[in-house]
């Protein structure tokens, strides 16, 4: 339709141009926009600080200089040539790539025998592995820190890793993934001679980057990020995560030596925050992924 | 007080009996047949806690209390294996299929099924070695007094869990712990949606937005004690630098057994929001926008569209957020707990379950008691799940 242009008086004509400016300089929605921003800066003012203290000395913490200091480099010095800050961090690294790869790998074989092979029992295979999710670690801590004590695993990294390489949701991402794929693919891998584990690396893994980096990414912060474990089973500082590790840097001569702390706290948090800010649609679809059955 | 174990037996076929007898003769009028099955099954169920702990809680010189626990755990065993012949029951009895969702391809299976043994022997060994069995060593260390490096264990029978109910000190555990995950789950999940409804409108700079709003989540729960331990700490901590200049207070953050709880559940929420309004806003991409549209034609106001339009079409996502929310506050929370309140606060204030049950097996080298507290959490997340799960899959029925 049509409309015809209707006349307009003069006075009309400002009260809308005076709209019009208005619309230019307010954005559309000013109250989201207005909300998020306060939100973003009240979760964001912690971090902020703590940033802003890892260049400080106590005594500038002290009188609330709510600026850059000047003491970055001996924080620095303190955390890492002290401390020892770098060991804590390789021990993380060493422990997430480890817990990361092994997750991966075991689930895909996993998921790859519950979408392609028919076996006997393998409804109550699938429900033995499904339903750890209902089973956290935390609640059997007590006694696989006794198992582990027992068979001599107390303060390695064997300890740290090999508990953590099974995955239920792995193995269960993978399964809803695969039986997504048209069933032609294996026909014709198995056509061409293909054994299972060629199926698997030439053409399952090629197509499921996806779902691969999904895991990785949220199982790896999952790893990073661990404490209570750690914290248990390993007494030898020269193992401990860095997450363990920061307390170290608490304990100074006399009191709480905030500078270092807090720029071993922005250190130990740049590579969850880094993988999960850039890998933010993985990370959602790893948990998405799981959740639609 | 003497139960003979022989009389709770008779007891547990007499409960399977009616109940089972119940189930086959509404469902195929072959009462008799469901009687003497469910006697059976209920017979056998009343052993199942009975017999690993050798009746030691019907022994003459046992308290009343281990008495009652002990019937208890005979119901329990009853329950346990009432269950599952009841559901079965029903389900041949309708001549219903067992195997619902065989949704499975067919087509396409590799030949040489053994071939999937080897494919699942990872997985299975780790979560035999690593989780199934410290789960059955939990029930059995639950029962024992035991410690780490000592060689002989002493059989304690169920003295682990009745202390628990002797004077009040695991009480005010148990209920700081809830109080503690409400508030988190509730104040985390609330502050999430209403963060969600302004962050998924398609603005200027959402992307941006939505960025800044969400990485705390990447945070891990030690770092985030490390942080508000800064903000709170009463020397120098920035909280009560502006709460006395704009207020003239400064509360004893961290010394004050009313308020150290909210240390931790003021990190806790900081640091598990951003996964809250992640999730939000992609479930209220998902909501119809013709739907929110028939809602205003039909003079619905703002409030009202929510509360009867999106907020139905959220609940999948809020119960998955339930879940994940108050596993969080349960487990994760001990390392901003052990960071901002070393050794669970003062006057244990932040002392929550899964803390004291590190402090009393690890510090402490009381296996045994740490193992029994471990049983009454797990049985409280079974039954977090179980509910959840029911409430949840009732409500996801709208569709969408």
């Amino acid at each position: 339709m049509t409309s015809l242009s209707s006349p307009t008086t003069s006075a009309q004509a400002n009260v809308s141009s005076l709209r019009r400016t208005l619309r230019a300089w307010i954005p559309k929605r000013w109250y989201a926009h207005i909300i998020l921003s306060i939100s973003c800066l009240v979760l964001g003012i912690p971090l902020f600080y703590s940033i802003i203290v890892a260049t400080q000395n106590n005594s500038d913490v002290y009188s609330y200089q709510f600026t850059f200091g000047e003491s970055l480099r001996d924080n620095w010095k303190m955390a890492f040539e002290m401390r020892g800050l770098h060991e804590y961090m390789l021990n993380s690294v060493i422990m997430t790539v480890a817990i990361t790869v092994g997750k991966t790998v075991f689930s895909l074989l996993a998921g790859l025998a519950f979408v392609y092979f028919r076996f006997p029992g393998k409804w109550l295979v699938f429900g033995f592995v499904l339903i750890t999710l209902m089973m956290p670690t935390e609640v059997f801590i007590i006694a696989l820190f006794r198992y582990i004590n027992r068979i001599g695993w107390a303060n390695t990294y064997l300890a740290l890793i090999v508990p953590f390489m099974a995955s239920a949701t792995g193995a269960f991402l993978f399964r809803q993934h695969f039986a997504s794929i048209p069933a032609e693919l294996s026909e014709a891998a198995q056509l061409d001679g293909a054994n299972p584990l060629q199926f698997l690396l030439r053409v399952l893994i090629p197509i499921s980057w996806n779902t691969i980096g999904a895991l990785a990414v949220v199982q790896s912060i999952y790893a990073w990020n661990m404490y209570t474990w750690p914290n248990m089973i390993i007494s030898d500082p020269s193992l401990d995560v860095v997450q363990v590790g920061l307390s170290a840097l608490r304990t100074g001569d006399a009191s709480t030596q905030y500078g270092p702390l807090m720029l071993g706290a922005v250190i130990a948090s740049l590579p969850p925050v880094i993988i999960f800010i850039l890998l933010q649609k993985q990370f959602m679809s790893g948990f998405t992924l799981t959740r639609d059955k | 007080m003497i139960i003979s174990p022989l009389l709770l037996v008779l007891a547990g076929a007499l409960v399977g009996a009616v109940v089972i007898g119940f189930v086959f003769s509404s469902a195929a009028h072959r009462g008799l047949l469901g009687a003497v099955l469910g006697a059976g099954a209920g017979a056998l169920g009343s052993l199942i806690c009975m017999l690993p702990l050798d009746y030691c809680m019907f022994e003459a010189e046992r308290k009343s209390i281990d008495v009652i626990f002990g019937v208890a755990l005979v119901g329990l065993g009853v329950l346990l294996a009432l269950a599952p012949v009841a559901w079965l029951s029903g389900k041949l009895l309708r001549r219903e299929s067992l195997v619902s969702a065989t949704s499975q391809p067919t087509q396409g299976t590799f030949r040489h099924w053994w071939i999937a043994l080897p494919l699942l022997a990872p997985t299975l060994t780790i979560l035999v070695l690593f989780l199934y069995y410290p789960s059955v060593e939990t029930l059995r260390l639950s029962t024992m007094l035991s410690r780490l490096g000592a060689r002989r264990e002493a059989f304690v029978c169920v003295d682990n869990y009745t202390r628990l109910f002797e004077g009040s000190a695991y009480f005010d555990v148990v209920a700081r712990t809830v109080y503690m995950s409400f508030f988190i789950v509730v104040l985390s999940m609330a502050i999430g949606l209403l963060i969600a409804t302004m962050a998924y409108l398609p603005v200027k700079g959402a992307s941006i937005y939505r960025t800044l709003l969400v990485w705390p989540y990447a945070i891990s729960p030690a770092v985030a004690g490390i942080i508000f331990l800064l903000m709170f700490n009463p020397t120098g901590g920035i909280v009560n630098y502006f709460l006395k200049n704009w207020f003239g207070v400064r509360p004893g953050w961290l010394n004050d057994p009313s308020l150290a709880p909210w240390t931790i559940i003021i990190s806790s929420v900081w640091k598990s929001i951003g996964f809250n309004i992640l999730f939000y806003i992609a479930a209220l991409q998902n909501v119809p926008v013709d739907l929110i549209e028939a809602g205003a034609i039909d003079g619905a106001g703002l409030l009202r569209r929510f509360w009867h339009i999106v907020w139905p079409l959220l609940s999948p996502t809020t119960f998955f957020l339930l879940i994940t929310n108050l596993t969080y506050a349960f487990f994760d929370t001990f390392a901003t707990i052990d960071y901002l309140t070393p050794g669970g606060g003062p006057l244990q204030s932040t002392t929550t379950m899964m803390y004291q049950v590190i402090r009393l097996g690890v510090d402490n080298n009381d296996l045994g008691k740490a193992a029994a507290q471990s049983v009454v959490l797990f049985l409280m997340v079974i039954g977090i799940t179980v509910l959840s799960f029911r409430t949840g899959g009732r409500q996801v029925t709208y569709g969408a």
